[in-house]
């Protein structure tokens, strides 16, 4: 069995909490400026391009592209023939939150108790999904999620007999109370099928998925294509102020599910969609 | 095409100021969000002074990330408005002249603006660290044990916002969405 020494793992989570949040991914950079270039409303354009200087600036400084830098949502993947030693792992992953937040001056923004509200001052607890899957490998996604654009997520029990139109008018509808709110342009995270928990995951591992990668089921393709040009159309524009550019792209994941369900999720993010993966 | 505005905002400003105007703002804003508002209010509801002399001031609602050394501040965008309507016309009714933030604000809010001369303006939300270089200057002058959420005075200098709800109500929000859902159904 491959040994993974835990403090290994925390460095990872660490430097990954500061990186996901300085550096705007690849995929996100390319749809904005070429978004600049569709968008059809003259303030939107403007928007788009503070947008981009913006992201521009952070990298350049190693500042958060955005101050909120979220709660830590962490997708840790273990291999099954990995041994784990030198400690606990969930421990681990909190610190490196910890330091990851602390050292990279994030903000800190997750309070102790929903409803007593007090700040925890280190960004702990993440949230943390693991997966055990095949392999020796441990491979780590970070995905920071800002607050402004997860408050506006919604999830939906569907009949089965709503379909393909159900499925699409309610994410329409999500978007669209999503409006200013949630930062736009977006990135909207789609998790249709399994039950209700699980619809809640797949919309936010949607979110991991570079939005220049399409699902590869060819009517759920489809689909993401088809909700993407309807969201370009309601007119909510960079920042709520009008224009095409609503959403920069929508990512879709589905799942088995029960004869009598169909389930749906819809998890908004924003401009500054982050992740970013370490695979050890 | 931008309006250059020193603070604080006089009258005659505020009601030239219409929906849409892009602005470049210059002088003393004052943050605060959720925790801050849920102090102020319980402060006036006791019938005490705000830490703050709010009348006249602008208060930008945002929850700044911790300075990196030789920085003035972190990165500080705006945050949801909208989570503070609910304290916002009490605050209106002290002075307050503006607001900074992003996204919709309630009826009850657009009322209390209109019958006090207020405007809203928005700054681009997710730019923080664009927004992070307009200022000058920051220091917390209450609520130091809220942290991120606690007041700080702001040197702005060139900050850049748009007015979205002006003093006669008028909503950018509102009336560009209709404007552009009507144009990209057109073609
Ligand atoms: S919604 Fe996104 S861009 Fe807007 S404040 Fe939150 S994290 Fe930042």
């Amino acid at each position: 069995m491959r040994e993974v020494h835990v403090k290994e793992i925390e460095q990872a989570v660490s430097k990954l909490c500061m990186e996901a949040n300085f550096h705007l991914s690849k995929d996100i950079k390319e749809s904005l400026e070429k978004s600049r270039e569709e968008e059809i409303s003259p303030l939107g354009e403007n928007i788009l391009e503070d947008i981009i200087e913006n992201a521009n600036i952070a990298s350049k400084k190693e500042i958060p592209i955005c101050q909120d830098t979220g709660t830590a949502v962490v997708f840790i993947e273990i291999g099954q023939d990995v041994h784990i030693i030198g400690g606990d792992l969930e421990e681990a992953i909190q610190n490196g939150i910890r330091k990851g937040y602390s050292e990279g001056f994030l903000r800190k923004s997750i309070v102790e108790d929903p409803l007593i509200r007090v700040n925890t001052k280190d960004n702990t607890p993440g949230i943390i999904h693991y997966l055990i899957v095949k392999g020796d490998k441990i491979k780590i996604t970070l995905a920071p999620k800002g607050g402004g654009s997860e408050n506006m997520s919604a999830l939906k029990m569907l009949k089965p007999a709503d379909g393909v139109e159900g499925v699409e008018k309610f994410v329409l509808e999500t978007v669209d109370k999503a409006g200013p709110n949630a930062c736009p342009p977006l990135v909207v995270g789609v998790g249709i099928g399994g039950n209700f928990e699980m619809a809640a995951f797949l919309a936010k591992k949607a979110l991991i998925r570079p939005i220049d990668k399409s699902n590869p089921k060819k009517h759920i393709k489809e689909m993401e294509e088809r909700l993407l040009n309807k969201i370009n159309t309601l007119g909510i524009g960079p920042q709520g102020l009008g224009g095409k550019i609503t959403a920069l792209g929508v990512n879709i994941e589905v799942f088995p599910t029960h004869i009598a369900s169909l389930p749906v999720a819809v998890n908004i993010s924003c401009h500054v969609t982050r992740h970013k993966t370490i695979v050890l | 095409m931008e309006k250059r505005i020193s603070l604080p905002l006089k009258e005659d400003v505020i009601l030239d100021l219409k929906a849409g105007d892009k602005v470049l703002l210059s002088g003393t804003i004052y943050t605060g969000r959720d925790a801050a508002h849920k102090r102020m209010i319980e402060a006036l509801n006791k019938g005490e002074d705000l830490p703050i002399d709010i009348n006249g001031q602008v208060i930008y609602y945002v929850g700044p990330c911790p300075a990196k050394e030789n920085e003035v501040i972190g990165s500080c965008g705006p945050t949801t408005s909208g989570r503070m309507d609910v304290y916002t016309p009490a605050i209106l009714e002290q002075g307050l002249k503006g607001m900074i933030g992003k996204g919709e604000r309630s009826k009850s809010v657009i009322e209390s603006m209109k019958k006090n001369k207020a405007i809203y303006f928005t700054a681009i939300g997710g730019a923080g660290a664009l927004l992070a270089d307009r200022v000058k200057a920051a220091e917390v002058v209450a609520y130091n044990d809220l942290g991120a959420e606690a007041i700080y005075k702001l040197e702005v200098e060139d900050f850049p916002v748009i007015v979205t709800i002006d003093c006669e109500g008028n909503n950018l929000y509102d009336t560009q969405k209709e404007r552009y859902k009507e144009l990209l159904n057109q073609k």
